[in-house]
């Protein structure tokens, strides 16, 4: 199964837990997931359906370009992180 | 605007006479009136060295200087370096040598590095990063510009 | 497989350098490249050389119009009317404007691809209407016969300001009582939190933790907690911004300006100016320098709607008091930072709390900053808080890996510390330290394949390490940095020419030699000659979507978009050479040395081929797009020797190294020049540069000569390891080089100084008033 990191701001809604293992096979049917055992977890990471504006999804250490509709591998990480603005 | 007057002067060995109001930089008219785009501005108030030029042969920056006070004079700009059948040495050496990253500070540095090697044919480390102290480049550490600077004065040399 | 430690490397000369250009090799492991590695001359060098590239103020048009802003003299005032009617009846005066031209702007969030932007906050900072938040911020615009014409004019505008109280300093803008510039900012916890319900100067917090804080520092044999300051500093192009607009009577808007992304530009015009994308085309100029300043609008829109008004194209330039008021600048900052080791020298715990200046705005590079301030180490424990705070100062903007050389000041000189109390060796700390694929940040992202450790190890086999430095008040530090690099929207398209040349387009502006390393590894694919290949870069009408070239990203991404090109023009070619031989594509195979292969010995060479293209179809044009997210991190070490004038507390540079893990070194001239111009940007955050404010708020020093960048008489030579541990992402292991090196050189320059010293420097920067203040107060 993938596991998802919790980032901290959003461990009061998991009861502190950090890491999970959830059946997901894609970034979105895990937020799906995530929302119905920890529920208003979707609200902290998507607006009208799309992740927030600036909310990246890293898969095994990278950012995914593929946002929502990146596939998730039963061994996949997943990170929720900000954009990072280069120079 | 005050009157514009007629100024007499050679640019690159070729006689050029302009108009320019008494307000105006050499700098300013070499770009908007006679079209020499190659002098570049990163100042207007003489700390960068971009827009350098060799004015009755030294090293001048050209927005520090009225384009009234070039009458009489001999100008050379960056679009007079090179030979019709190719580039200066002092050019091939900032090519060969990376000397250049975004490449805004070059022609400054290229008239700075002319009027230096004309003084000295042989300068030192020291005596070149003393004498190019006034044109700033932001990209690339210097350490490259002086390695064509030295490249170019093996060239005049040799 | 052997582990890292038992791999034998040298440091030798890099093929093609100067003796003081070096790289990290291990034995038995070279890269195999007939292209890639070599020092081609960049193909637009002459261009530059000669005077001819033409760069943004360099545009000329038939009735070109000439502009110029009106610019905000206080810090923080509420505009109460701005009467223009003066400025509008000088003769020449073609049209005046304010940001009652503009179509108004909503609170909605803009994504920019490396960022987010809120669009009425964007607005307002290209043209203010309600209330000014910095000097020079802009409110009104002139467009007239002459720039001249124009700046008497706008001096006629009447603007009538009821002036508030500034606030500069981080720590007072989050204070309940400090005055709150934008009404609309409520705290947002990031990643994943809650938003705040009052007005604040704090943006954005964000925090991380990983493991059990508390429990790492109690397992610690040492604790070493101290705080930092840095002051706001400005990237410092020597280009000052640019913009010339067109807005054709057909509605079709074109701007031809020097910037670090076309395709921003356009996005935040099409924005601003409430018009679709497609109506905006954008013509990226040659451009001086940018490193992060060059991505947001300032005067593109501005330019637009005075092209509207006067019905004539306009152009306007900044001055250099402009750029330095109104423009760039990253952070200034303050941070305390806590790290524990146990007796063997292991980090047990970090932990850090940041502040940065927002600026005028939300939108500091805090979360960088925060992600970057552990990132080199493997720290088990960690808890990290990080503060954006709009202070009354420009806009902040993105500066080479933004962030990142804040907290590494922080950090380096804490574990420089650490090891002056336990008496390990700085270099041995970082190999025992340093993070390798599989460690996992605070932030709970794991690592790739990166080359810390290699860096490290390339610093202790060095000339430089290996040389002792001798004399009095001298002093050698070292300090390693991280950046994350970047990967992205690029696309390249490239045509075969009968000739066998291939010409290549792309929308990534060239800002340090680009155009060369991205046609070097089209041209390594297709086995020709990097001379063979004209890398020409277009406007937004002409490619797609590509986005900044920022990030470190251009030689990685829009590199894999030329791979993937040549790929399909191999394809193509094999196909048309299975036409000419009259047997199947899979029966051919496009080899070495440019000559495809096929069935019974046949063979023919590119050249060859390309020749034939009419007969067998018409010309072959190779497409590479690609969205990459591969792009893999970069380290630096840096070792410096300073000598420190006990009378002045002035600091002269005396030997400088520069170690960095690029991947692999596409055009080694162009990878060194961008290790050594990063570090001396590095050097001048460290030594000398920052904005100084009066109580006003009213910046001091906006020119060239009081905010000092460095000389070439101030600097040394700055030599180069290159360290190439390639990044798997890429075919040929190109990771970002651009950013990591402007990150340690704060950071060991102040472990030099202190070795010089025996004083340890917490503020940037280290000028000599501080540095004497210092060392008076060391010896009292
Ligand atoms: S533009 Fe003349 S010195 Fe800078
Ligand atoms: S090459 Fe960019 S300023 Fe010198």
């Amino acid at each position: 199964m993938p596991r998802v990191h919790i980032p901290a701001p959003a461990r009061d809604l998991t009861g502190g837990e950090v890491e999970l293992e959830l059946e997901a096979t894609s970034v979105r049917r895990l937020i799906g997931a995530l929302d119905e055992r920890f529920p208003g977890f979707a609200d902290r990471v998507l607006e009208d359906g799309e992740l927030k504006p600036g909310l990246r999804v890293a898969v095994d250490g990278h950012v995914s370009a593929m946002g929502l509709l990146a596939q998730l591998e039963p061994g996949s990480q997943v990170h929720f992180l900000l954009a990072i603005g280069g120079g | 605007m005050a009157k514009q007057r007629i100024v007499s002067t050679s640019i690159n060995g070729n006689p050029v006479e302009f108009l320019a109001a008494p307000r105006q930089t050499l700098l300013e008219v070499l770009r908007d009136n006679l079209d020499l785009i190659g002098t570049k501005e990163g100042c207007s108030n003489g700390n960068c060295g971009a827009c350098t030029v060799i004015f009755n042969g030294r090293p001048v920056d050209s927005c520090l200087v009225l384009a009234v006070e070039a009458e009489g004079g001999e100008l050379e700009t960056i679009e007079g370096v090179a030979p019709t059948d190719g580039l200066h040495v002092i050019q091939d050496a900032f090519l060969g040598q990376a000397a250049l990253q975004c490449g805004i500070c070059t022609p400054g540095f290229i008239m700075s590095t002319k009027a230096l090697l004309e003084e000295n044919a042989s300068p030192s480390e020291d005596e070149i990063r003393f004498h190019l102290a006034g044109n700033l480049c932001r990209c690339t550490g210097y350490d490259k510009i002086v390695r064509a600077v030295q490249q170019a004065a093996e060239g005049v040399t040799n | 497989m052997a582990t890292v430690e038992d791999r034998q490397f040298r440091v030798e000369p890099f093929p093609g350098g100067t003796p003081g250009n070096q790289r990290l090799v291990e034995e038995g492991r070279l890269p195999d490249y007939d292209v890639v590695g070599t020092r081609p001359i960049r193909h637009d060098g002459t261009d530059k050389v000669t005077g001819r590239a033409r760069y943004g103020a360099d545009i000329k048009l038939s009735g070109l119009l000439q502009g110029y802003v009106l610019r905000s003299p206080h810090a923080h005032a509420r505009i109460v009317s701005i009467d223009t009617s003066k400025a509008a009846e000088v003769p020449g005066v073609h049209a005046v404007c304010t940001n009652a031209d503009m179509p108004s702007a909503d609170h909605r969030a803009g994504d920019l691809g490396e960022g987010i932007v809120d669009w009425y906050h964007l607005n307002q900072n290209v043209l203010a209407n309600d209330k000014v938040l910095y000097t020079g911020h802009a409110v009104a615009a002139v467009a007239a016969d002459s720039v001249h014409i124009a700046e008497e004019a706008a001096r006629l505008i009447e603007v009538e300001y009821e002036v508030l109280p500034p606030v500069l300093d981080v720590r007072e803008a989050r204070g309940a009582d400090a005055p709150v510039l934008n009404d609309d900012v409520r705290t947002d916890l990031q990643p994943a939190g809650e938003t705040g319900d009052t007005p604040t100067n704090v943006a954005k917090h964000f925090h991380y933790e990983k493991g059990d804080v508390d429990a790492g520092f109690a397992a610690a044999e040492l604790v070493i907690e101290r705080e930092f300051t840095t002051e706001t500093v400005h990237q410092g192009y020597i280009e000052p911004h640019t913009a010339t607009a067109f807005w054709s009577p057909d509605g079709k808007i074109t701007v031809w300006t020097s910037t670090q992304g076309s395709f921003m530009i356009r996005m935040q015009v099409a924005e601003l100016l409430d018009v679709p994308i497609s109506k905006v085309k954008v013509v990226p100029m040659e451009i001086g320098g940018g490193f992060g300043g060059k991505i947001a609008v300032y005067l593109q829109p501005v330019a637009a709607v005075l092209s509207k008004l006067s019905g004539r194209p306009v152009k306007l330039n900044m001055d250099r008091s402009n750029v330095f008021d109104a423009t760039g600048p990253t952070p200034g900052s303050y941070m305390k930072v806590k790290i524990g080791v146990d007796a063997e020298g292991k980090i047990t715990a970090g932990e850090a709390e940041l502040l940065f200046e927002a600026g005028a705005f939300p939108g500091s590079p805090i979360n960088p900053g925060c992600m970057c301030v552990f990132a080199c180490y493997d720290v088990p424990n960690g808890r990290i808080d990080g503060y954006d705070i709009c202070v009354n100062k420009p806009r902040t903007n993105a500066y080479r890996a933004p962030g990142s050389t804040h907290v590494a000041l922080a950090t380096e000189t804490i574990v420089d510390e650490i090891c002056e109390a336990q008496g390990i060796c700085p270099v041995e700390f970082r190999l025992k330290n340093a993070v390798k694929e599989g460690d996992e940040r605070v932030d709970g992202v794991t690592y790739p394949p990166v080359g810390m450790w290699e860096t490290i190890k390339a610093v202790e086999l060095s000339d430089h390490w290996q040389s002792p430095l001798e004399g009095p008040n001298r002093g050698r530090g070292i300090a390693s940095g991280f950046w994350f690099n970047f990967g992205g929207n690029s696309v390249v398209a490239a045509t075969v020419n009968e000739d066998g040349t291939v010409s290549l387009i792309e929308g990534s502006t060239d800002i340090g030699g680009s155009r060369a390393s991205v046609a070097m590894q089209l041209a390594e694919i297709l086995g020709i000659a990097a001379e063979d290949v004209t890398p020409t870069v277009v406007d937004t009408d002409s490619i797609g979507h590509t986005d900044v070239t920022g990030g470190s990203r251009t030689c990685h991404a829009t590199g894999l978009a030329a791979i993937k090109a040549a790929e399909d023009i191999q394809a193509q070619l094999c196909q048309r050479a299975a036409m000419l031989w009259d047997v199947e594509s899979e029966q051919v195979e496009y080899g070495d040395g440019a000559t495809l292969t096929g069935p019974e010995g046949k063979t023919i060479s590119f050249q060859e081929i390309a020749g034939k293209l009419t007969q067998t179809g018409g010309p072959v044009v190779g497409r590479g797009s690609v969205n990459a997210d591969k792009h893999g991190g970069a380290f630096g070490t840096h070792i410096a020797d300073v000598e420190v004038d006990p009378d002045t507390g002035k600091v002269q540079v005396l030997r400088y190294t520069v170690v960095q893990d690029v991947g692999t070194a596409i055009h080694p001239s162009y990878v060194e020049g961008q290790m050594q111009g990063g570090a001396a940007q590095g050097i001048g955050w460290a030594l000398n540069e920052e904005y100084h404010y009066g109580d006003d708020g009213r910046l001091h020093n906006a020119s060239f000569l009081d905010y000092r960048i460095p000389t070439c008489y101030d600097l040394p030579d700055i030599e180069t390891i290159i360290v190439e541990v390639p990044n798997p992402g890429h075919p040929f292991g190109v990771r970002g080089v651009g950013e990591v090196p402007i990150v340690p050189p704060p950071a060991a320059m102040a472990n030099a100084i202190f070795r010089a010293t025996g004083v340890r420097m917490r503020s940037l920067p280290m000028s000599p008033p501080k540095v004497l203040h210092e060392l008076l107060s060391s010896d009292g």
